[in-house]
């Protein structure tokens, strides 16, 4: 009984816990509609993610067929060098080179939005700070010694931990900026959210048009619904 | 040419008893004429079977039975086929639909009496089903590939080896090699989309041919046809087409538009439906953090684990299913619908249902020693359910069955009642806008609201004596 007591508690103050934590943390704002922010993303993917990170189920003439963009415009902006309208988000870096590296290969990303939530990836990509004793330097907040340096050092600047001993383990309770890195927190803030909205699309591309087909589809089954209900009741006006 | 076909068909009917078929099976076939909401599900579970059936065909065409490409495969389909996405969410969909719908239909055989003299067959070929659907939706799980699919796989495969002696070797020979392969996704494969299929169709077929030879129970438990005219048909049965396809129409279409909103805006379900580590290819090296089946199965597997044994949980989780095989004969009251039987039935179906949801939801979550103790508690309960019912069901004080059906009020009948219940729980307000003209507002009421929820502890209370 006693056990039982425990649980029931634990489970309200950990749900009590997880309400009030959601505030505090950061979260990103998807809006899939929004198709300047995912060519930023996509921008800032090829930039700083494509050269360890592969996102091959996605192809570049999707992308320019999704956003609205021209082929050709996609290839200059987007697109690294070379690569054609037709060819998937392949990394330049091989497995054998990425295990010498970094210990292990960096996974594919194509679907890292729908493993991980958007939430997620924003907190993780805002997540490192400095920590002397990784090969990288840093080390993560929300992924604990993670084999990814941060990418963002030069825009993000360099972050530091707050370290508290809770219950006899160290938690990271706050990330205080100490050196200032080439955008201002409010811009970073904006750099990550395009390149998390990114990754959300990138993860189901039909989403939008899911949802946007959706309506269509219910309105269409409330009147089979009407139809059906009608002639059913005329069937069955003599039975008492 | 009109008499052309009128030949064709006469040479068609002369040699195959069609307008026989059809007759005692639809047009012949009489059911009560009470049903209620709950008796769509059959006609329901017969609908996600054949969505199951023509989407999974479409699937198999571009899925690829293959370690190395099975994964891929799968995101090829959600990305390149064309309309490949709604295929697959609707298969995806539909298999939890599936379970849905047949735990539904389960729990109304179970409160209707459905099972009992002279049902116990349909209720046996329907309990194959459900382990044939277990045993479908769980090769089928593999097939994505994923790390969910994978390790999900590996622990329940494992189990087997928990049988003494030949424990190991079965497992190896399930699998086809020391861990969960290639070999293993093959013959899931071949399980999947043919045997598995196979076998349950022909239960299907058998469950509806048991069924019609015995005739329809009802919300009442009352043998229809003892009360016949002097036609021989029952009183108080309809003939099923068109009245029951008309109305199963209706059950289909209401169906479709909640399966569309989970297919169009929810497909995941939050991680229920489709989980989220499944979208992590299979890593053998890798066992994720924490292993959870998909929601249907998780009230079993919480069984499984409040077992301290590994083999005594087995044999514990296998028991939850045989007993349900047994239930026609655990239950020796002489009523079949819960209107007609004792408080204490009713008192113990509320243990079972609230034992059945509570595991499911402990299935999900990690097995903490705090939550090992309420599934205990719970699966104690689940089996209480079944094995003092010999008991239980011959104490209770029934209350006298009806000679005749009771009538079931239609939709139209519950709408007053509807409107009062709105009005009770809302307080309607009169104001003015910017623009001067008045509105009115609803707002909750506090008041109104604890009412209807007094009243209906208090009517829940008074039906469970």
């Amino acid at each position: 009984m006693k056990s039982l007591l425990t649980t029931l508690l634990l489970v309200l103050s950990v749900s009590a816990y997880a309400s009030g934590s959601d505030i505090k943390l950061e979260s990103a704002d998807i809006d899939l509609t929004d198709t300047a922010s995912l060519e930023r993303g996509a921008k800032h993917y090829v930039t700083y993610c494509l050269g360890c990170h592969a996102a091959k189920h996605i192809r570049y003439k999707r992308i320019a067929l999704d956003l609205k963009l021209d082929e050709a415009e996609i290839l200059k902006n987007v697109a690294p060098q070379g690569a054609g309208i037709y060819d998937q988000m392949h990394s330049a870096m091989n497995g054998h080179d990425a295990e010498k590296w970094f210990g292990t290969t960096p996974p594919d990303l194509s679907l890292i939005a729908r493993s991980r939530g958007a939430d997620w990836l924003y907190r993780y990509l805002k997540g490192f700070y400095a920590d002397k004793s990784k090969p990288t330097g840093v080390n993560n907040r929300v992924f604990k010694d993670v084999a990814m340096p941060n990418v963002f050092w030069q825009q993000q600047g360099i972050q530091t931990a707050v370290v508290k001993n809770i219950d006899g383990q160290d938690v990271v309770t706050e990330l205080k900026l100490e050196q200032p890195g080439l955008m201002s927190p409010k811009e970073f803030d904006h750099m990550v959210n395009d390149l998390v909205n990114f990754l959300v699309y990138v993860g189901e591309p039909v989403q939008l048009e899911r949802q946007q087909m959706g309506k269509y589809v219910l309105f269409f089954l409330l009147m089979i619904i009407a139809l059906a209900y009608l002639l059913k009741k005329e069937y069955w006006k003599d039975i008492h | 040419m009109k008499q052309r076909l009128n030949n064709c068909s006469e040479w068609f009917l002369e040699r195959f008893p069609l307008s026989d078929l059809w007759n005692e099976h639809m047009a012949h076939y009489y059911a009560p004429k009470n049903f209620n909401v709950w008796y769509f599900f059959g006609s329901l579970a017969l609908f996600v079977l054949v969505n199951q059936f023509v989407t999974g065909i479409l699937l198999t065409m571009n899925y690829k039975p293959d370690a190395k490409l099975a994964f891929d495969s799968v995101e090829y389909i959600m990305r390149d086929v064309q309309w490949g996405w709604l295929v697959r969410y609707m298969h995806s969909t539909g298999a939890s639909a599936f379970f849905i719908v047949v735990y539904l239909h389960m729990f109304r055989g179970l409160v209707y009496g459905s099972f009992k003299q002279p049902r116990e067959l349909i209720w046996i070929f329907g309990m194959l089903i459900f382990v044939c659907l277990m045993a479908e939706a769980f090769m089928g799980y593999l097939l994505p590939w994923g790390q969910m699919s994978y390790w999900g796989a590996q622990v329940i495969i494992s189990l087997f080896s928990a049988i003494p002696v030949v424990g190991d070797e079965l497992s190896l020979w399930i699998r086809g090699d020391y861990v969960v392969s290639d070999a293993t996704l093959n013959r899931f494969f071949a399980f999947h989309v043919i045997a598995v299929p196979l076998v349950l169709l022909i239960l299907v077929f058998l469950h509806i041919v048991a069924l019609h030879e015995v005739g329809s129970n009802n919300p009442d438990g009352i043998e229809i046809k003892e009360n016949t005219n002097w036609q021989g048909r029952p009183i108080d049965g309809i003939a099923f087409h068109p009245y029951y396809t008309v109305k199963d129409i209706v059950g289909v279409a209401v169906f479709m538009f909640f399966f569309a909103v989970v297919i169009f805006y929810t497909p995941e379900m939050g991680g229920f439906f489709l989980e989220h580590a499944n979208f992590i290819p299979a890593d053998p090296l890798k066992t994720p953090e924490h292993i959870a089946p998909v929601w249907y199965f998780t009230p079993f597997y919480a069984i499984l684990r409040a077992v301290p044994d590994k083999f005594a949980g087995v044999i514990a989780m296998g028991g939850a299913i045989v007993v349900l095989f047994m239930l026609p004969w655990l239950d020796r009251s002489p009523v079949k619908s819960i209107r007609y039987r004792g408080g204490l039935f009713k008192k113990a179906v509320l243990l079972f249902v609230i034992s059945f949801i509570g595991l499911g939801y402990l299935g999900t979550q990690p097995a903490t020693p705090g939550a090992t103790t309420v599934a205990r508690v719970l699966t104690a309960v689940y089996f209480g359910f079944f094995l003092l019912m010999p008991l239980y069901t011959r104490w209770e004080k029934t209350k006298p069955v009806p000679e005749r059906l009771t009538e079931n009020p239609t939709l139209e009948d519950r709408i007053p009642a509807l409107i009062a219940l709105v009005d009770e729980v809302t307080i309607t307000e009169q104001t003015t806008n910017a623009a001067g003209a008045s509105v009115t507002h609803k707002r909750p009421n506090p008041a109104g609201i604890k009412a209807v929820l007094f009243r209906f502890a208090k009517n829940l209370k008074e039906s469970l004596d």
